[in-house]
């Protein structure tokens, strides 16, 4: 059961790795919308460095909510689900797996490449490393929250405005632990709090979500 | 029942308003504006109940499989959106008179607005799908992992706005409040209360008649 958990998120990762072009578009995705901000804000350091933490988190989540729609929806396409249910391991666990698998090619990644947009904004030293970890450490939940939502609009119309719909609400506790990670390492207060909290809740949320979303999967493709 | 709830709900009303307009002495402080009270509490207190309600029926129906539950649950939710948006609207015609702005982003007024969106999000979901058997399923579920959210949400916005700033504004106010205030504000509540049953139960008599006049066809049709 566990060989089998770590085949699959080998098989996701070797379909991401046949389609480069999806995890990297995202990422540009990403730095494109936090670069929009100095347009449009003005491109004096002070007032970039006042909002770099907010303005990197919520396109965080922006990035992570758009390649949500990824994570069943190609599988239902092919029929590739359908087998994936009728596995022989508990339907959570298929759906952790593709958890673990999401973030590994989202989080991680945005993760990485944040500290470069915080250099952007004028943000140097710990604050940047607080702003990779705050991602790498707050991310697992996004992915774990979006799954419910992903399974929820499977083959819906609409399905990624209404995935938005329902899944940015959910998002709110993690942008506030996440955006004051960073904002006390910018005004050089203790952080450490910010980050545990994040921690809880993202596992707090890879315990619960698989259970909600393999419910959700089953409602779908029933 | 229904009329008779209707019929309660306005005489309740009335009444409230009456206490509320007539009855309650002026606020030593806040003059008669403090008035929108009698409108914005109970529908504050609707607006949870609501959602708490809802998030019951569909655990109910997840439950027990039992489709008028899930019917209950999907009727509550557009009265549950109604009395939130009641509850911030008039919070902005009270806020800007006494606090000098229509919006705050005090932890109540945020969580309420985000528990809107939760509504929206869940009569969305609701709106996207066909099936109804999928879409009592599917909403259900997003009910109930809204309902153990809000509390979440709830304490990390509370959290973030002392964080962010000093309290600026406090809506608990000291408890002194005129006996006459408090039974006005318990009358409107009940008959917001009367108000809800009433809606709901003629919505899922609708539900019900559609759902049936659909089958009706689905099987007058396989005859044919």
């Amino acid at each position: 059961m566990i060989s089998g958990f770590f085949q699959l998120i080998k098989r996701e990762l070797l379909l991401a790795v046949r389609r480069r072009g999806d995890v990297l578009s995202l990422l540009v995705f990403f730095v494109i919308v936090v670069s929009l901000f100095p347009f449009g804000v003005g491109p004096e350091l002070e007032t970039l460095r006042e909002i770099a933490s907010g303005v990197v988190w919520v396109a965080a989540l922006l990035a992570t909510m758009l390649s949500l729609s990824r994570l069943f929806a190609n599988d239902y396409a092919d029929g590739a689900l359908e087998q994936l249910v009728l596995l022989p391991m508990p339907l959570t666990l298929m759906v952790l797996a593709k958890i673990v698998a999401h973030w590994l090619l989202t989080g991680l990644p945005l993760a990485l490449v944040a500290p470069l947009l915080g250099l952007q904004y004028g943000l140097t030293g710990v604050p940047l490393l607080v702003m990779s970890l705050a991602i790498a450490a707050g991310s697992p939940a996004l992915s774990a929250i979006g799954a419910i939502g992903a399974a929820l609009t499977l083959g819906l119309r609409g399905g990624g405005v209404l995935l938005s719909l329902l899944v940015l609400p959910l998002f709110v506790p993690i942008l506030i632990f996440g955006a004051g990670a960073v904002d006390a390492a910018v005004h050089g207060a203790a952080f450490g709090a910010h980050l545990l909290l994040l921690s809880a809740c993202s596992i707090a949320a890879l315990v619960l979500a698989p259970l909600a979303s393999a419910a959700a999967l089953r409602i779908a493709i029933e | 029942m229904i009329p008779w709830f209707a019929a309660l709900a306005a005489v309740l009303i009335l009444i409230g308003l009456y206490v509320s307009f007539f009855v309650a002495p002026t606020d030593a402080t806040q003059g008669e504006v403090y008035r929108i009270i009698f409108i914005h509490v109970p529908a504050a207190w609707m607006s949870m109940l609501c959602f708490v309600l809802m998030a019951a029926y569909s655990a109910l129906g997840l439950a027990l499989n039992a489709r008028l539950s899930y019917m209950m649950a999907a009727a509550l939710a557009p009265t549950g959106a109604l009395f939130t948006f009641i509850c911030l609207w008039t919070g902005s015609f009270w806020g800007r008179p006494t606090w000098g702005t229509w919006w705050e982003w005090d932890a109540r007024m945020t969580s309420e607005l985000i528990l809107l969106f939760l509504y929206i999000g869940y009569l969305a979901l609701r709106g996207a799908i066909d099936d109804p058997r999928r879409a009592d399923r599917a909403s259900a579920l997003l009910a109930l992992v809204g309902v153990i959210n809000v509390p979440i949400i709830y304490f990390s916005v509370k959290w973030w706005n002392t964080l962010h700033q000093g309290a600026s504004v406090s809506i608990t106010r000291a408890p002194s409040m005129a006996a006459t205030m408090l039974l006005g504000m318990m009358i409107m509540a009940l008959a917001f209360w009367m108000y809800t049953i009433a809606v709901v139960l003629a919505r899922v008599r609708c539900e019900i008649l559609e759902r049936d006049a659909a089958a009706r066809e689905r099987f007058t049709g396989a005859q044919a």
